[in-house]
């Protein structure tokens, strides 16, 4: 015999890119994310799955703390991004979102053109001198989104003219039109039919090589096919976190096994 | 870890696949009984039936490898059912060699039954095919019941399958040596005994895939090596 | 292993029958439809009933009977001294142009060969008794036509144009001061003449208000300048104030008890009867601020507290119906909070709030009973206002407010104005709600 590499083997060692200890997230006087410890990788796909409720998505907008916005909700624990603490009163979370991006689950193109929306947050942050520097990182966002051989020729027509997949696409490229270092993914395939999914999924594998993506997904087969590395949430816990073919080969909870087997929602 | 899926209708095609292993393995225990049998009783009509029975062994092989086809294809199945699918297609490959074995052990005994017997070395065949099959009957308990130390114990078991083909090996040998009359039903015997060892071997294979099944990984030490087996008197399978 | 018979099976009942609970419900189905449009032929019925009353009773109100005469400005009479100096033009009163006008009226009959056995004094009385200072006017504008003879168009009386319009007859001035049967004679005769007709009166939309004697020359004008100023007070004050109040109140105000203090009180706000914004602009405004009675700027200030709460109502009710996916997109670029409302929310809010404004303003316009506690009403016969400023400050009365001063008089002539002005007052709501519309159908985009 010869000794097989193992399934998790596979992933090589990067660096940490996001570290979380013992985060703890209330809304009001639910407890919706308990304990959680995790280090997220840089260049690497980290898939968040568990049921509906059990505070994956929460967690992942805490990683730019889009949960800020809900006056309810308080976050304690520290994320450290890069060494820095992102819930420190120093941050700016405008900042901070600059470098960790996010695309939603419904493609949420602005009701303006393909260019515009692209445009738009290298405009605010001021990353194009002259309109010829913005041309060209719309181009190039356009293209790393994978969706510039097929917008091109109307860069000025109305992003929500797009098909599903194509604005999910889109709404990628803007995310990603403002440099971040981290994508975070909130179900970006949920409402596309297979064909857009696969080219999405094609595109987070590309995008991989660049920034470290975080993506939710409710899709165990999706979560499976993009990812490196899962963490399976349930009540609020991180249950199981390990390389993705770990995970959906042996994983070594019950719970995680009952979930990615279809025995409990 | 609740044992039922939400769909129910995959756990009924599970348990179908399953059954069905049962079944192919209830059919190759018998197979090697009554090959054995027929060979202690050189009873040509018996290894007639062994040889027949070995088609029915063919068609479940078959049918388990649609269904595990159609179950991975329709219920993209993960981890333990996962698990389950890849080890019921390896087990049913490993049966249905187990009764190919005991065909040609039908086949060679229809062959002996005409031929001088060669005394002593039936009943040892017999006794090592009764080891073979009681170790199988293990490993599909082993497999039911999802117990792994009963798995490790047809690992280790296997070892004593070697040593009795290794004792037969060189009694046949002695055998030829001094009649070369023997040689004939000796080489056949000899076959049996290989392919009863090998039959030993896809046990254990059964058995490694018991332990997979439950642990999500295979044996560490795959099967203990007979360190006493002579290097010239290996051969090659 | 499946065993699917394709044998079509009897079935338990028929499609085709329906049973006795599908019959219930189809006929409470039915009738529900049937209510819904008796309702509605009945709010067709009051609105075409009310269509009617308004331009059958109101449409008169925009033709007025005129007597056109060619009149002598005699010189010697209007400008003595012959050196055409305005001022000294202008201190020959009324008084010093009846005679002129009492001769022009006696050529034209002796002209047209009209027999009539009234005197010249009677024949005058027909005309309106702002005949004389409507000639002064004219003269007074075209010194020039001095010594000429200019052909001119007086306003006949009112009884006259009643009597064009049906509103008077042979009947009813049995006990009437004002006209005899002999002067309607002479009008008819005048009439066949050609000299006396009737035609689109300008002047009642253009034209100030007119006193109690003089109906035939009350125009709603100047009452629509004061409409028009207070509505430009609203707009300048209500919608800046609407939109911030509404923004900050929708997207960054935290939500807390005070917050929902706010938020209720304003939805009682709306709920408030004018009269009690009339009361308050009374006490504020006027009594405490000292700002100018039945100036325009008050009313304006007074129906911007009114119109405020539905501005902010709308406003808010726009701002959330903004899908929360494009906050959430401008905040994922990193967009700052204000980032996200000014170049994201507001735009798609924007015809929402605008469609709100104009409902509010349409409100505003058709307000009565704040307008009278400040004194927006009565008798304004000044002309239009010739500066902003002016329009703002100086007494004016408002289109409602002067409608409700025409009901109220005696004269039936100034009910007929009243109901022209309700015409024209219902055209600048159809006008503002028709903008409101098309503004709403032209900003509005897909998300």
């Amino acid at each position: 015999m010869y000794d097989a590499p193992s399934l998790g083997a596979q992933v090589e060692q990067q660096d940490i890119k996001i570290s979380a200890k013992k985060v703890q997230v209330y809304y009001g006087d639910t407890h919706a994310i308990k304990d959680v410890d995790i280090e997220i990788e840089s260049k690497t796909v980290t898939a968040f799955i568990g049921p509906s409720g059990c505070g994956k998505s929460t967690f992942l907008r805490c990683l730019n703390r889009m949960n800020d916005t809900i006056d309810i909700c308080r976050v304690e624990g520290d994320i450290i991004l890069d060494g820095e603490d992102i819930y420190d009163k120093k941050v700016d979370p405008v900042q901070l979102r600059a470098k960790v991006g996010m695309v939603f689950q419904k493609p949420n193109p602005f009701p303006k053109s393909i260019y515009d929306n692209i445009a738009y947050g290298p405009r605010i942050h001021g990353l194009a001198k002259s309109k010829a520097d913005l041309d060209e990182i719309v181009e190039k966002s356009l293209r790393r989104g994978a969706i510039w051989n097929e917008v091109k020729d109307r860069l000025h027509a109305p992003g929500t003219g797009l098909s599903g997949g194509q604005q999910q696409r889109l709404c990628i490229a803007r995310a990603i039109a403002t440099e971040p270092e981290v994508l975070l993914m909130d179900e970006p395939c949920s409402a596309l039919d297979p064909i857009a999914t696969a080219q999405v999924e094609e595109l987070i594998d590309e995008l991989r090589n660049q920034y470290s993506v975080v993506i939710v997904t409710h899709s165990m087969q999706q979560a499976a096919r993009v990812s490196q590395k899962t963490a399976f949430f349930h009540l609020g816990h991180l249950v199981e976190y390990g390389a993705t073919g770990n995970i959906f080969t042996t994983p070594q909870d019950e719970r995680t096994e009952s979930y990615i087997t279809g025995r409990i929602g | 870890m609740n044992d039922n899926h939400i769909v129910s209708s995959f756990d009924r095609e599970l348990e179908q696949i399953q059954a069905h292993i049962m079944k192919m393995g209830g059919l190759v225990e018998e197979a090697i009984l009554d090959a054995s049998k027929s060979l202690k009783n050189r009873d040509e009509e018996l290894a007639e039936q062994v040889r027949n029975a070995d088609k029915a062994i063919d068609a479940l092989e078959e049918l388990i490898n649609d269904e595990c086809i159609k179950l991975i294809a329709l219920r993209s199945p993960a981890a333990v059912d996962l698990r389950v699918a890849l080890s019921v297609m390896k087990i049913s490959g490993n049966l249905e060699r187990i009764g190919d074995y005991a065909k040609n052990m039908a086949k060679r005994t229809s062959v002996l039954v005409h031929m001088t017997p060669v005394e002593g070395a039936r009943g040892a065949l017999r006794r090592m095919a009764r080891e073979v099959q009681l170790m199988l009957k293990d490993a599909l308990d082993a497999y039911i019941q999802r117990d792994v130390e009963l798995a490790h114990d047809i690992l280790a078991r296997d070892h004593d399958i070697d040593q009795m083909y290794n004792a037969l090996f060189r009694e046949f040998l002695t055998f030829m040596m001094e009649d070369p009359r023997y040689i004939t039903p000796c080489m056949h015997l000899h076959f049996i005994a290989k392919n009863t060892e090998r039959m030993g071997d896809h046990v254990t294979s059964i058995a490694e895939q018991v332990i997979y099944l439950v642990t999500g990984s295979m044996p560490d030490d795959i099967r203990p090596k007979d360190d006493h087996y002579k290097p010239e008197l290996h051969i090659a399978d | 292993m499946t065993d699917t018979s394709h044998s079509s099976a009897v079935p338990t009942s028929s499609l085709y029958a329906h049973d006795a609970r599908t019959k219930k419900r189809n006929a409470a189905e039915a009738r529900f439809k049937a209510y819904g449009m008796v309702a509605i032929a009945i709010g067709l019925i009051m609105l075409v009933t009310l269509m009617v009353t308004i331009f059958g009773k109101g449409l008169g109100a925009f033709q007025q009977t005129f007597i056109t005469m060619n009149v002598e400005l005699l010189e010697s009479k209007l400008d003595k001294s012959g050196t055409r100096d305005l001022e000294k033009i202008k201190k020959v009163s009324t008084f010093g142009y009846a005679p002129i006008i009492k001769g022009a009226f006696q050529t034209t009959v002796d002209a047209e060969g009209i027999e009539t056995a009234l005197k010249t004094k009677d024949m005058a009385k027909l005309l309106s008794k702002s005949a004389a200072s409507q000639l002064r006017d004219f003269v007074i504008e075209n010194p020039d036509k001095i010594g000429t003879t200019v052909e001119f168009r007086f306003l006949a009386n009112s009884r006259v144009d009643g009597y064009l319009k049906g509103r008077v007859t042979r009947d009813s001035i049995a006990n009437d001061k004002n006209i005899t049967s002999a002067q309607l004679d002479f009008v008819d005769q005048l009439r066949a003449a050609g000299v006396l007709f009737k035609t689109f009166n300008i002047d009642f939309i253009i034209g100030a208000d007119a006193s109690d004697q003089r109906p035939e020359a009350a125009g709603i004008g100047v009452a629509m300048m004061g409409s028009l100023f207070m509505m430009l007070v609203v707009l300048a004050l209500a919608l800046p104030i609407g939109v911030a109040a509404s923004m900050y109140l929708e997207e960054f105000a935290p939500q807390n008890i005070w917050t929902d203090i706010i938020e209720v009180n304003i939805s009682n706000l709306a709920a408030v009867p004018s009269i009690v914004f009339g009361i308050l602009g009374l006490a504020v405004f006027i009594n405490y601020m000292h700002l100018p009675q039945s100036a325009p700027l008050v009313g304006g200030l007074v129906l911007t507290l009114m119109t405020l709460p539905t501005i902010i109502i709308s406003t808010r009710a726009s701002l959330k119906s903004v899908p929360p996916s494009i906050r959430d997109a401008a905040l994922g670029v990193g967009a700052s909070k204000m980032q996200s409302v000014f170049h994201h929310v507001l735009p798609l809010a924007a015809p929402g709030i605008l469609t709100g404004t104009i409902i509010g303003l349409a409100q505003a316009l058709g307000e009565t009973a704040p307008l009278l506690l400040i004194g927006m009403i009565g008798f304004i016969a000044s002309n239009a206002p010739t500066s902003i400023g002016e329009g703002l400050l100086s007494p004016n009365s408002a289109m409602p407010a002067q409608i409700y001063e025409w009901a109220k008089r005696a004269d039936p002539a100034f009910y007929e104005r009243a109901w022209g002005g309700i015409i024209i007052l219902l055209l600048f709501l159809v006008t503002m709600n028709t903008i409101a519309v098309i503004l709403r159908r032209r900003f509005e985009r897909r998300w």
